[in-house]
């Protein structure tokens, strides 16, 4: 049997913005306002700690030998717990990015009125395992410009604005 | 384990925005889907549904809400969750129960409303990234898939102009489709011009948020050859989690849809993919997935993709159709519904019930695929007219 224009056309009721926008049709808000306190772990709890210090510190694998950043308290390959703690570097290479015109909303960014777009991106960190990447921000750099490969190192807040979050960097930013 | 076929099929039609509440619309699908074989509520045995994140609707728990319109009252009901990948989740999910011979008949339904969440559902996939060390950054999953591409189009050198291709191809199918949000004929240009969202992705590479519901129905062996003549039968069906560390795997390639589809191939004793399977769903919710999927699914070598689109191997007439029904692109993309919706195709176009959409050369073998989460899931199904 064959799904047809006809036996779909009753299935449901097109609304257009307008529609809802000037209350035609009758619709219920609700803004919610949850709050959460989420705890972070050992091995992010170290993490965060050491990135107001403005070190980066990753984990190793004694089965696989992989150096791990973020650090955790288990391998996710290995299934074994985590060894040493070792600080890797502040600099690192594009792995993949993007040049966006959104924020997290799907709110569009005035690009016309002049502000830069968001150019998110794996970064590779120097000093762990090789493809080991983390999401940062590039700035500093014409986006149309960017590059994978390209050589990159973090830009930190002063120490008395850090509060122990991945934000302690502020961006990364090419180096030659 | 026992054979299952399909043997119905009911599908809404798509909007941006329907007036109708989640459960009516997966009454509608429902219905449709059990008078599709004549079939009463009262034949069935157990309901199986699979929709995506609670935060859509604004309903948590929406499993239990959405239990009504699934026509699962009184009976043994399960709701399943794997992201982007659900809808393709839900006839393996269908599969367990009556493969293991615990059901004879089973009702698989897959619904989303995406609309709820307003003014855009984009905002509620925040919280789908690590709560410390991604969500101070603000991401959004635009982002995370133009990473994905980009990293896709760097490792072989793909062009933005050919991928776009799948954009035309998808909405120019999705034209025949009866419940299509987006069916259009396109070009590249429009592609490229439309919109920048998130370079490398243009609004036109995105498929749309959509309200919709999909379904189908499982039976065993002696009850399908009963009740319809073109069974078509779940001969294999695969799944796989990646790590949810997704900055340290390397994007270009989704080996979770590999480890998949090969589970899925070795169940249905498929030794060459590109051969056997006559025809594809891949999942296609950005024009370079379908593309990515495609090489992960093993429909050709890595890095093969652009040129057998480029070929016109994978439009409707080629000898690889991918996406026939005009995909999550252009029929729209209702989350779980869509992977359901790509199951249905399959289904319709190997019992030759496609339309206007039917592929030529009568095939006997296809596949649907879907892919979520924190682009970590893989969803096969293999199926056999």
């Amino acid at each position: 049997m064959e799904i047809t224009e006809k036996m779909v056309a009753k299935t449901a009721t097109k609304l257009s913005a307008e529609e809802i926008q000037k209350g035609k049709v009758l619709s219920v808000k609700w803004t919610p306002k949850l709050k959460y306190a989420w705890d972070n772990g050992p091995a992010i709890g170290r993490y965060l700690a050491e990135l107001k210090n403005g070190k980066i510190i990753a984990k190793t694998c004694d089965k696989c030998h992989r150096i791990m950043i973020p650090p955790r308290m288990f391998c996710e390959l290995c299934w074994v717990p985590t060894g040493e703690w070792v600080y890797v570097k502040d600099t690192g290479i594009v792995n993949t990015w993007v040049v966006s015109y959104v924020d997290w909303k799907a709110g569009r960014l005035d690009i016309k009125g002049g502000v830069r777009p968001f150019t998110p991106a794996v970064i590779e960190i120097d000093g762990a395992s090789k493809g080991m990447g983390i999401l940062h921000h590039l700035n500093e750099v014409d986006p149309w410009k960017i590059t994978r490969g390209m050589k990159v190192k973090a830009v930190w807040k002063p120490p008395e604005e850090r509060t122990g979050s991945i934000t302690d960097i502020k961006y990364f930013k090419p180096i030659k | 384990m026992r054979k299952v076929a399909i043997i119905g099929a009911g599908i809404t039609k798509f909007y941006r925005n329907v007036q109708e509440t989640p459960k009516e619309l997966a009454f509608e699908a429902t219905k449709m889907a059990l008078d599709s074989c004549e079939m009463k509520l009262s034949d069935i045995d157990c309901v199986v549904h699979g929709t995506a994140p609670d935060a859509f609707d604004g309903v948590h728990m929406k499993g239990e809400y959405l239990s009504d319109g699934s026509g699962a009252y009184r009976k043994p009901y399960m709701r399943h969750y794997v992201g982007g990948g659900t809808g393709v989740m839900s006839p393996i999910h269908g599969w367990f129960h009556v493969a293991s011979g615990m059901f004879d008949t089973c009702l698989v339904v897959a619904e989303e409303k995406m609309s709820s969440a307003y003014p855009h559902p984009a905002g509620a996939f925040l919280t789908i990234f690590d709560h410390t060390t991604e969500q101070a950054l603000f991401p959004t999953l635009i982002w995370i898939f133009a990473i994905e591409m980009n990293r896709f189009m760097t490792t072989y050198g793909y062009k933005k102009e050919d991928i776009a291709l799948v954009a035309v191809k998808n909405k120019k199918n999705a034209m025949d489709h009866p419940s299509a949000q987006l069916g259009a004929e396109i070009t590249v240009k429009d592609v490229l011009d439309s919109e920048v969202m998130a370079w490398p992705v243009n609004r036109l590479d995105i498929s749309p948020t959509s309200d919709g519901a999909a379904c189908i129905l499982l039976a065993a062996e002696h009850v399908a050859r009963r009740v319809t003549e073109k069974p078509i039968w779940i001969d294999g069906v695969g799944w796989a989690l990646d790590s949810a560390y997704w900055t340290t795997r390397d994007l270009y390639y989704p080996d979770y849809v590999e480890v998949a589809s090969r589970q899925a191939y070795k169940m249905a004793g498929i030794k060459e993919p590109s051969k056997e399977i006559h025809i594809a769903e891949p999942y296609d919710p950005f024009t370079y997935k379908e593309l990515h999927h495609i090489e992960g699914l093993g429909l050709c070598k890595r890095g093969g993709s652009v040129q057998m689109l480029l070929d016109g191997v994978t439009q409707r007439t080629g000898n690889l159709p991918c996406c026939p029904s005009g995909g999550a692109l252009g029929v729209g993309n209702p989350i779980a519904a869509t992977g359901l919706m790509k199951v249905i195709e399959i289904f319709l176009q190997l019992r030759g019930e496609a339309g206007k959409r039917q592929v030529p050369g009568r095939p006997t073998c296809g596949l649907a695929q879907a892919w979520g989460d924190l682009m970590q899931v893989g969803t096969v199904v293999v199926m056999r007219s």
